[in-house]
């Protein structure tokens, strides 16, 4: 399949990003459709363009998040709106089964997929949808994805933001943050698991640590101890609990700081070192436990993330992934533990499009696809 | 063992009121003092410093001025009580802290001691109980200090401290040579969280980092997701889990091994990840495992990102996550390979536990300056290493919730380096390491029981007027026979097991049960006999040609009057060394002696002399104590009086200062070349030493056999034992003559 010509790349234009946990697709509404095009139009993919713009949720799962739509964008010499969509990768086989239904496959297009699903699932998108994946590199696709997004206003707003005396939660604020001149960069990929990838330059970059303690270590562990059965029930829980009834601080052990090595009182000295007594576990709550999984997790991230940083000599880190979808607790946190620990020398960004970047550039590798 | 398998058949009746076996534990406290204590979660460790009465063997010489009269013996024994100073350590469960309290109180006799020094969490729980049992005012001193003051004294002190675990290996424990310089280091302690800390010196250490997910988080989050309490059964359902059934693997997210990056299919991507994306029950075991791999990952990234910062290589980790345990040894030293792709290893300590109680201790005796001695650790006293894998051990189930022991001695002298080994940091002293080498352990461990009948024998024998000989002596057996029982089953509880530790395990325990020299009196019987014949002797090399002379002397040194002489030897350069003869004189030549008797009377003095004829000067390094047969420096000294005035070239040398005597600074049949006589050190370099002489099994086969030095050598012993023979290459009574010239040495250059 050898396209020649860009702007004859055949629509529909998806990308995909097929996640340990998520399925991330970006899809590219064209507004500029001609008459004649839309004569020639076959009837499969207007039923796809129309069944993904009008709705906001597909089958029990999947949601469009129309906040992060991207309106009015040329992408390739067209313009069109840009849509984001997601869905648990468990329900892939559902989706894989509704290309099949509508016929995806008469439309001889290029899926441009990524993530590890993209390996993982391609026997039964070939086999049950008739499908022939493209197949790119996740961390590829996540760097494209993220220089791309960028570049564009985020519909008149910027995507790239900090949060302003991340110290001093009374007046801790969202600002815009512009990411011109993006090198270098430390771009900390928090997923199911993290991946930290330093950037040089447009094609330029290397992973330089990752760790397993990542989004998927966070739900499944809320769920172990409260039950919970979704992200957002577990940040929901989080957000109503104090972690310092399961941790044990500084204070805890000492008194009040560890002054011999400058460690301040209120800092963690060991995540759930309270509960290995059995009186605090009766006392905890729901609450108590997601909220200090959720420091725990946000806090480990934090720390290789700055140690990454002095490592590789770079002084911003911009954190993105689907672990931070919703999650201004975690943002909060790593801002202002990337503050304190670094003396204010390493600075904490993060973009609207947060766990996006994957699906964009699987999007980006069709347009250039020859 | 002795100690902990008496005191383990006591283990169920142990409360409260258990009488504590004296002569096992908390010994010589009557002259105890400087106590200090490190109380842990569940483990209490306490120091002391006491003061041990040893007989001793000393030599004196008769007056020679008398006219002597024909079987008049060379010199006097008298067996002497001397005092040396001893650490004390002991750890036990905190459970039975207020009887270990009420025992010492009973037994403490020195009142001098006002103060205990304290460390550890539990330090002020139990203040006033400690105040209140041993009227002593409790004085805290900062954690970790003590941790890194501690590990210092450990790392410099106790050869075969530092080890690298290696699960599926022969032997799982893989100790590290001492190096010469310990720092700078890494020291990870896990406690309740994490602590990393880079010593750069014996007083500069900083923090340069920790994390909150700690052995706490294991112990806390386990707790809740499993309902097990206790961390020991945690680590033991972990031990049985599955964490794959729990983890989300790369295989799990690529269907196979995630290749542009190296990432293989096993690799952990999201820890728990399959309980985010799934509704299964798990089971205790398998969360146990994962909670376990997530936190030791966690531990060993954080530790390699470190020590990448700070350009370290030397990574120690402790704390009561580590402490023995070889579930999380094993995750550890994993994580730390794959984070560090194999360039760094996960070091672990022998003594990790006392390292507080140490730290603690020495903070209390500064004014005893223990920094300025050297220590060697009392293998009769001490309990060795015991955790390992409980269902291989049934020995360690006894002895948990007992009591564990490490005893200290001062030595008398500082030891160092010999300055002449070509590189410190990589000399092994001993040839076979008999941890790695099952056949060759147990061919020893076998050697030495068959021959402790005989070493009874001769104790007792060399005692004929002291009291209790015989009951001394069979204590003596049953010690030495459960250090050996142990040792089969725990081969690397005191390091790696040689010939050499066997041997000093042997002199300690002999030690101990005051034996302090079983062979004082053969030793004297057979240096008069031998110095009747040395001038006939001398007298007779004197009349050789000088090539035939060279030969005889050197059969001398093989004590050649037992074996067939067929060359060439099993190991034979005794051509070069002819030619090297033929040569300039070497400037001095500095000679490890053996034995008493012929072999250094006949054998090492005519072969001296031709030495200092040729111009060369001799350095005789001999033993600080007895070991076996073999001469002391004392009895040295004596017979070389003797031999001066029998002897002009003898006399001359030491009187002009070209024969000079010094001991090693040892009391070993063996050699341990980075553990000499500071003395002996400053002697060979101004003298500017050329040639080392290393003569018998001890000092040339069983160590020292592949030793690199950086002069000239001679190393020459008779294998006086057919397996050893056969092991390599030759039979019983196989000759080793090995010169070796070191690359670019002065000598070759000429």
């Amino acid at each position: 399949m050898k396209l020649k010509d860009a702007k004859k790349t055949s629509f529909p234009w998806f990308g995909m990003d097929i996640g340990g946990t998520l399925v991330k697709l970006v899809y590219f509404e064209p507004v500029d459709v001609t008459a004649e095009e839309e004569q020639e139009e076959v009837e499969c993919l207007k039923s796809i363009r129309k069944y993904l713009t009008s709705n906001v949720a597909y089958g029990s799962t999947g949601i469009r998040d129309t906040h992060l739509e991207l309106k009015g964008l040329t992408v390739h010499g067209r313009r069109g709106n840009l849509h984001f969509i997601r869905f648990p990768t468990h329900d892939l086989p559902t989706f894989i089964q509704m290309g099949r239904d509508k016929n995806f496959s008469t439309l001889h297009t290029v899926l441009c997929a990524t993530g590890g699903g993209a390996y993982k699932f391609e026997e039964e998108f070939r086999t049950i949808g008739n499908l022939q994946l493209h197949k790119l590199d996740e961390l590829d696709c996540l760097v494209k994805g993220l220089l791309y997004i960028d570049s564009p206003s985020f519909n008149g707003q910027a995507e790239c933001y900090y949060f302003e005396n991340a110290l001093d939660p009374e007046r801790c604020r969202k600002m815009p943050y512009n990411l011109q001149d993006p090198y270098p960069l430390l771009v900390v990929n928090i997923g199911s698991g993290v991946s930290i990838l330093a950037v040089y330059s447009k094609d330029n970059y290397k992973r330089v640590a990752g760790t397993s303690l990542g989004g998927g270590t966070f739900l499944g562990l809320c769920g172990l101890l409260t039950g919970c059965e979704s992200f957002d029930e577990a940040l929901e829980l989080a957000s109503k609990g104090d972690s310092t009834h399961a941790d044990k601080l500084v204070r805890d052990i000492y008194g009040g700081d560890y002054e011999r090595f400058d460690l301040p009182g209120w800092a963690v000295a060991s995540s759930f070192g309270n509960m290995i007594y059995k009186e605090k576990r009766e006392a905890v709550t729901k609450e108590d436990l997601a909220r200090a999984t959720l420091v725990t997790i946000t806090n480990n991230i934090g720390w290789i993330a700055k140690m990454s940083a002095v490592n590789e000599k770079i002084n911003r880190v911009v954190f993105v992934g689907n672990f931070l979808r919703v999650n201004t607790l975690s943002m909060k946190l790593l801002a202002y533990a990337l503050d304190y620990w670094s003396q204010s020398q390493t600075k904490a960004l993060f973009l609207e499009h947060e766990g996006y970047f994957g699906a964009v550039g699987a999007l980006l590798g069709l347009l250039n696809f020859t | 063992m002795a100690d902990c398998s008496q005191a383990g058949s006591g283990r169920h009746s142990m409360d409260k009121s258990i009488t504590l076996p004296p002569d096992e534990i908390f010994r010589n406290l009557e002259n105890a003092k400087r106590f200090a204590i490190d109380i842990g979660g569940s483990l209490t460790k306490l120091a002391y410093y006491s003061t041990v009465q040893h007989k001793v063997a000393k030599v004196r010489s008769f007056d020679h001025t008398a006219k002597e009269v024909d079987g008049d013996p060379l010199y006097e024994i008298s067996v002497q009580e001397e005092i040396t100073a001893r650490l004390h350590f002991i750890k036990f469960e905190n459970a039975y802290i207020e009887t270990c309290l009420d025992f010492i109180k009973d037994h403490l006799v020195n009142t001098e001691t006002k103060v205990i020094k304290a460390t550890g969490g539990g330090a002020y729980k139990f203040k006033e109980l400690i105040e209140k049992k041993l009227k002593l005012k409790v004085d805290k001193e900062d954690e970790m200090s003590c941790l890194i003051k501690g590990c210092n004294f450990v790392l410099k002190n106790i050869p075969h401290e530092a080890f690298v675990y290696a699960k599926h290996a022969d032997s799982e424990f893989r100790f590290q040579n001492t190096h010469p310089d310990i720092f700078p280091y890494l020291l990870i302690n896990i406690g309740s969280g994490v602590s990393i800390v880079k010593v750069e010196s014996e007083d500069k250490f900083e923090r340069i980092g920790g994390s909150s997910i700690g052995g706490g988080t294991f112990w806390g989050l386990g707790a809740l997701l499993t309902k097990t309490k206790r961390f020991d059964e945690l680590l033991q359902l972990a031990s049985r889990g599955q964490h794959t059934s729990v983890d989300m693997l790369v295989k799990d997210i690529y269907g196979g091994a995630y290749g542009s990056l190296g990432l293989t299919g096993d690799l952990i991507a999201s820890s728990f990840g399959k309980s985010a994306t799934t509704d299964k029950e798990f089971s205790k075991e398998d969360m146990a495992k994962s909670l376990l791999h997530m936190i030791s990952n966690d531990i060993g990234q954080l530790a390699c990102l470190y020590a990448r910062l700070h350009n370290l290589t030397r990574v120690y980790f402790g704390g009561f996550f580590i402490r023995g345990h070889p579930v999380t040894m094993h995750t550890i030293t994993y994580s730390i390979n794959f984070f560090t792709k194999g360039e760094v290893q996960a070091l672990f300590l022998r003594h990790e536990g006392y390292l507080g109680a140490i730290g603690a201790f020495l903070k209390g005796a500064e004014e005893d300056n223990p920094n300025q001695y050297s220590w060697g650790e009392n293998y009769a006293g001490s309990s060795g290493l015991m955790s390992v894998s409980p269902d291989l051990n049934p020995m360690q189930r006894v002895r948990s919730g007992t009591f564990d022991m490490l005893e200290m001695d001062r030595l008398e002298r500082q030891l160092v380096n010999l300055p002449l080994l070509q590189d410190p940091s990589s000399y092994i002293p001993d040839t076979v390491d008999l941890t790695e080498d099952a056949l060759a352990r147990q061919y020893w461990l076998y050697c030495f029981e068959e021959a402790l009948d005989g070493v009874v024998n001769r104790a007792v024998a060399s005692q004929p007027d002291l009291p209790q000989a015989v009951e001394r002596a069979e204590k003596f057996r049953q010690k030495y026979l459960h250090k050996l029982q142990t040792l089969r089953h725990q081969p690397f509880a005191y390091g790696s097991l040689t010939v050499r530790s066997l041997l000093d395990t042997r002199e300690h325990c002999l030690n101990e049960f005051n034996f302090p020299d079983p062979y004082s009196k053969i030793k004297q019987k057979e240096n008069d006999v031998a110095l009747r014949y040395f001038q006939k002797v001398v007298r007779s090399l004197e009349k050789l040609p000088w090539e035939q002379r060279q030969f005889a002397l050197v059969k001398g040194l093989l004590a050649g009057n037992v074996f067939d002489w067929d060359r060439p030897w099993l190991i034979d350069c005794y051509d070069q060394w002819v030619e090297r003869l033929k040569g300039p004189p070497h400037k001095c030549a500095l000679f490890f002696v053996d034995n008493s008797g012929i072999d250094i009377i006949l054998g090492v003095f005519p072969f001296v002399r031709e030495l200092l004829c040729r111009g060369t000067e001799v350095v005789l390094a001999s033993n600080s104590g007895p070991a076996l047969n073999d001469v002391t420096n004392s009895e040295l000294q004596i017979l070389t009086e003797r031999i001066a005035a029998m002897d002009s070239v003898i006399q001359a040398a030491i009187k002009e200062d070209r024969l000079t005597l010094v001991q090693s600074g040892s009391s070993s049949p063996c050699l341990d070349l980075s553990r000499l006589d500071k003395a002996l050190a400053v002697v060979v370099r101004e003298r500017h030493t050329d040639l080392v002489v290393i003569e018998g099994m001890g000092r040339a086969i069983h160590t020292n056999y592949y030793a690199a030095l950086s002069c000239e050598s001679l190393k020459l012993a008779v294998i006086k034992n057919s397996w050893l023979a056969e092991r390599l290459g030759g039979k019983i009574f196989s000759v080793v003559f090995k010169y070796e010239v070191p690359p670019q040495s002065p000598g070759l250059r000429r």
